[in-house]
């Protein structure tokens, strides 16, 4: 339908009379544009109703378009406004007058320039200022633990995951049932037990129980490594036992029947096949643990701190934008991730011939 | 009948054995190599996190700071059957033990870890034992009862030796009647807490509370989205469905600091409404470090949950079936009451199940935006775990939480299976 047509309707009408109405009521220009945008979105979404739908199917039509606007607005609007809110000048949560304005004055990247600066021993020092900011800037280690962590538990988590799930995708596979519930488990089971659990258990049980460890794991790396596979292994098995749901089990005999021995078969006929869920599953993995905390709270040290961690305690203690800053960088980093994924399960539903396109 | 015969009937393979054992050696080996596959990884699990959840289980149950303190003693008091007062010569190695363990300084085997496990039974007594160790050096003779008593009148009362005969055996039920708000009284069974300190029930059922209502909101909010979703073309569903995935990806944390600069007093939304003229700007509304707050974050957070399940299952349901219902006369809502919604019933046990099992753990967003009344059971856990130090009250309430967790985890497993789990 042309937009000429689309305008002339009898709900356009009754928008514009409720805009009107908005205005008066509130006075304000800005929210009175807002109103119409919110309520001219779904009106300008309606499908054409077949030609017998009532009056009433196309108001309840209006109206059901109208929630779903809302909700959506809901699920994305409080991460896209911590976008502009991060280039605050002044050290608030809250869009100031001047950010309203869009004064440029009211704009600024200390929040980012904190990043850096914050915890440096001498921030404005020419000579060593690389060397300080690396070793001692607080946010540059957290980013620093969190990545360190974050690929070191998707490696070691992606290898046994997929090992695991080639295994439990086998149709002659016993027991399958109970172990992928038993595998699945550290995904469902409250991360504060977990969290206590491993810290009773690496902190105090494990104490002198390896060689080079005499504390225990509480307050190492690998301690918190072995925390963030068992907490990322539920997703790479899930992505990677789905991809291999739809795999054609007879490609593995028909490469067994040329003569190919296990690895061969593996590594040339299952992997590239099974590889856009792999890197899906390593990549849910990866974001597990850049985001987990609990863990982190429970058994990390003060050196050992990670992005959320840091974030964590900020948030209780000296609200800061620089938390902003940081959690922009976050999003950006997700919508990056995440569009890599949907480009992987595009990729892959083509392979299986499951998707039109 | 002939060998050939016989033999005729049963096949074999090419070594002579009977075909059928061949096959089911195969099978065996075939299974043995699957489970091979799998076998890294659940023995990684069990190590990394089967082991300790099973050492928290044993840690609600054991608590050996009163052997540790007074060993001797531990072992005496157990031959005292209750009646009157423990006698003369225990008691004379209880006050011996207390002023050994007054000279240890080893974390655990203080006066002070003993002083606080009898807190934790009889709160207030804290100071009875610090006070009563200071001296017991000097008590050198006998009667030990009365020299204790001098010391302080609280001896005097027998449930102080019931108490410490309890807290000197290793196994004990106690932290899990403190977690249900009951304890032992002077005879030995189980009552109710006093009033005051009633408070990890109240708590348990907020927090089922607040999960049943999340579970319901996010059940509310997802379930037209999802049906949008799963009834647009394809190529604007996938456009729509970023929209729910990038909360998804996005890291909990973002999240709930973009809540809280959308809720607090001068957060984004009062904002709003002062500036539209509905509410002044001296009644700016307490969005936030309340049960509030608890709600429409978790609600935010878990709603892609409840979206991803409620959309795979309507996905599958072919439209005509609705248009079916209507051309046999069926109004509107009757058609979707009764054609529609009934085949929607497994993606909604999938998406309510899962978000109440997530709902009912949650630690961080309450931590951060609960303030006192928004608190769920997993930060007491955490609190007695990092703050109190109270370590087997924490561990009884986490086996507490687990528990409820567990049954419902095997009920999903029932109705949905694990298999179905999928992101996206």
């Amino acid at each position: 339908m042309p937009i000429s047509q689309r305008i002339k309707t009898p709900g356009f009408y009754a928008l514009l009379a409720a805009t009107v109405l908005f205005l008066m009521f509130t006075r304000s220009i800005g929210g009175t544009f807002g109103f119409f945008l919110l309520f001219g979105i779904p009106l300008f979404c309606m499908t054409p109703l077949p030609p017998y739908a009532s009056q009433g199917e196309k108001i309840w039509q209006y109206a059901y378009l109208a929630t779903c606007t809302i909700i959506f607005l809901f699920l994305i609007l409080p991460i896209l406004i911590i976008i502009p809110l991060s280039f605050n000048a002044e050290p608030y949560f809250s869009f100031t007058e001047g950010m309203m304005r869009l004064d440029p004055e009211a704009y600024s990247f200390r929040w980012y320039a904190d990043i850096f600066r914050f915890g440096m021993t001498a921030p404005d020092a020419v000579e060593g200022w690389w060397t300080d900011m690396w070793n001692n800037a607080t946010w540059i280690r957290a980013f620093r633990n969190s990545f360190f962590l974050a690929i070191a538990s998707t490696a070691l988590a992606t290898f046994l995951g997929t090992l695991a799930a080639l295994g439990l995708s086998r149709p002659e596979m016993p027991y399958r049932s109970a172990i992928t519930s038993l595998l699945i488990s550290p995904m469902i089971v409250p991360l504060v037990i977990t969290a206590t659990g491993m810290f009773f258990f690496y902190g105090g049980t494990m104490q002198g129980v390896i060689p080079g460890y005499p504390d225990g794991l509480a307050k190492t790396y690998l301690g918190l490594v072995l925390a963030h596979t068992t907490l990322g292994v539920p997703f790479v098995i899930i992505t990677v036992t789905a991809t291999l749901s739809g795999f054609d089990r007879s490609l593995i005999r028909a490469s067994q029947s040329m003569g190919a021995n296990g690895f061969t078969t593996f590594f040339k006929v299952i992997m590239p096949l099974i590889l856009p869920g792999m890197i899906s599953g390593a990549l849910f993995a990866f974001i597990t643990s850049l985001d987990e905390v609990v863990a982190v709270i429970f058994m990390a040290d003060v050196d050992q701190r990670t992005i959320p961690r840091q974030m964590f305690s900020g948030l209780r203690e000296q609200i800061s934008p620089t938390i902003l800053a940081v959690a922009t960088i976050l999003v950006l980093m997700s919508i990056m991730l995440l569009t890599t994924v949907e480009l992987l399960r595009r990729r892959s539903e083509k392979l299986r011939g499951l998707s039109p396109g | 009948m002939t060998d050939a015969a016989q033999s005729s009937d049963v096949l074999v393979a090419y070594d002579g054995t009977p075909l059928k054992q061949q096959l089911a050696k195969t099978t065996r080996r075939m299974k043995f190599r699957a489970l091979l596959l799998t076998m890294p990884l659940v023995l990684f699990i069990i190590v990394s996190f089967v082991l300790p959840i099973g050492d928290m289980l044993f840690r609600s149950l054991h608590n050996p700071t009163g052997s540790n303190v007074a060993p001797n003693f531990a072992e005496a008091i157990q031959k005292w059957d209750g009646e009157d007062y423990p006698s003369d010569d225990i008691i004379k190695i209880f006050v011996e033990d207390l002023a050994t363990a007054r000279k240890n300084r080893e974390v655990g085997k203080t006066v002070g870890n003993l002083a606080t496990r009898v807190n934790y039974e009889i709160p207030g007594s804290r100071s009875l034992f610090t006070k009563t160790a200071r001296r017991a050096g000097k008590i050198t003779e006998g009667p030990y009862l009365d020299a204790l008593i001098k010391i302080d009148k609280k001896w005097e009362n027998k449930n102080v030796w019931v108490t410490l005969k309890r807290v000197t055996r290793d196994y004990t039920l106690s932290f899990y009647l403190a977690a249900t708000d009951r304890k032992y009284d002077e005879n030995e069974s189980i009552v109710r807490a006093d009033e005051l300190y009633r408070i990890y029930l109240p708590i348990l059922w907020k927090t089922i509370w607040l999960s049943a209502l999340i579970t319901f909101l996010c059940f509310i909010i997802a379930y037209p989205v999802a049906y949008l979703l799963s009834t647009l073309p394809l190529r604007t569903s996938n456009l729509l469905m970023i929209l729910v995935l990038l909360p998804f990806w996005t890291s909990l944390l973002v999240r709930t600091s973009a809540w809280i600069a959308m809720l607090q007093k001068e957060g984004i939304l009062n904002n709003v409404f002062v500036y539209l003229g509905f509410i002044g700007d001296e009644h700016r509304i307490q969005m936030i470090y309340n049960a509030t707050g608890t709600v429409i974050s978790m609600v935010h957070i878990l709603l892609p949950f409840m979206i991803l399940p409620l959309y795979s299952v309507m996905k599958t349901i072919p439209p005509s079936y609705m248009r079916a219902a209507k051309s046999m006369g069926a109004s509107n809502f009757l058609a979707f009451r009764r054609v529609y919604f009934p085949q929607t019933i497994p993606g909604i046990a999938a998406g309510v199940l899962l978000v109440f099992i997530l709902a009912i753990g949650y630690y961080i967003t309450p931590a951060l935006v609960g303030g006192n009344d928004g608190l769920l059971i997993s930060n007491l856990i955490a609190n007695h775990i990092q703050r109190t130090l109270n370590w087997s009250l924490g561990a009884a309430l986490g086996t507490i939480l687990l528990v409820v967790v567990l049954v419902l985890y095997w009920i999903y497993n029932k109705l949905v299976g694990v298999d179905n789990l999928k992101f996206g």
